[in-house]
């Protein structure tokens, strides 16, 4: 028996909808699909690009982790749809992120304070 | 609007499917997470070479990045036209994902050997262990990935797939995608930061 013919049987509404705004979905066209391809593929140029300059090294991972994060996200909120889908979905992935940055934050103590 | 989000009987209002995959891919950022860690941990520890900055070829492995990119935006366009109900247009794009994940793969099987052929195994030294455990886990979640996409193309060309069940490109672009972003972290804090 289905939740909806459960209910029925119980004479109980259907299950209640959400907020408006989770099912309000408005997925990119491709139009936009490419440019975020264009732009993730510009930003791994940059990145690249900055792997060959002569800079000091602190700075140098400062500015990568950053370009990484910015790709993570295109991808993620874009591709992924987290932007626009139930907020259940993003909740239950930054959990699964909050898990690792636990994680590494364990490790680089372990490190006195230097992972990278 | 996908029927990964309209509303469904379901105590959640969504697709048990859906929830399902992106519980699995959380847990699977710890997955990927614990082995990027473990090699930050013990790349600088190996006793004996060959070393990080001995093999690694940040030109080559760049195309593999792009091409792994590319193929995330092969992927969403394979969704964005089955959404649309164009489902010759998802079977290019899919096929097309799937080459080049292939392609991704076939650099990296290469990549393995121009190592081994220098002297690291998974045995040489933490360098080596870490790295090809990281690296290969990696490889075979885009195998399984490929494997995926290729069984939905020969499912779409009997008719088994249609704009009303549209979810399942959409699954397996979640997958698709996870894989891409776990290589845009390994790309830069595997290969570009080396001390």
């Amino acid at each position: 028996m289905t939740l909806a013919e459960y209910r029925k049987q119980k004479g109980e509404p259907p299950t209640p909808q959400h907020a408006p705004e989770a099912h309000e979905e408005h997925h990119p066209g491709p139009l936009e699909y490419l440019q975020i391809g264009a732009i993730l593929f510009i930003i791994t140029a940059v990145e690249v690009g900055l792997y060959y300059l002569d800079m000091s090294y602190n700075a140098l991972v400062a500015i990568l982790i950053v370009l990484s994060l910015a790709k993570f996200s295109l991808v993620v909120l874009w591709f992924m749809h987290l932007k626009f889908d139930n907020r259940l979905f993003a909740m239950l992935f930054a959990t699964g992120l909050l898990g690792t940055a636990i994680l590494f934050a364990i490790v680089i103590a372990a490190q006195r304070g230097s992972l990278v | 609007m996908s029927a990964g989000t309209q509303h469904l009987e379901t105590s959640t209002g969504i697709d048990n499917k859906k929830l399902l995959m992106w519980l699995f891919l959380a847990s699977d950022c710890l997955f990927f997470g614990s082995f990027i860690a473990a090699y930050l941990l013990y790349r600088d520890r190996s006793l004996v070479g060959p070393y990080p900055e001995d093999l690694f070829d940040i030109p080559f492995t760049s195309v593999s990045a792009f091409v792994l990119l590319m193929s995330s935006v092969s992927m969403v366009l394979a969704l964005a036209a089955i959404q649309k109900g164009n489902v010759r247009g998802m079977q290019v794009w899919l096929l097309c994902t799937a080459l080049l994940g292939a392609l991704f793969i076939a650099g990296q099987a290469y990549e393995f050997t121009e190592f081994n052929h220098e002297g690291l195994s998974l045995s040489t030294n933490l360098f080596g262990t870490t790295f090809f455990v990281l690296t290969g886990f990696h490889g075979a979640h885009v195998t399984v990935g490929i494997v995926i996409l290729l069984s939905l193309f020969v499912y779409s060309l009997r008719g088994g797939i249609q704009q009303k069940n549209s979810l399942n490109i959409e699954l397996a672009g979640l997958y698709w995608h996870f894989v891409d972003i776990v290589w845009i972290v390994i790309f830069t804090l595997i290969y570009l930061v080396q001390p």
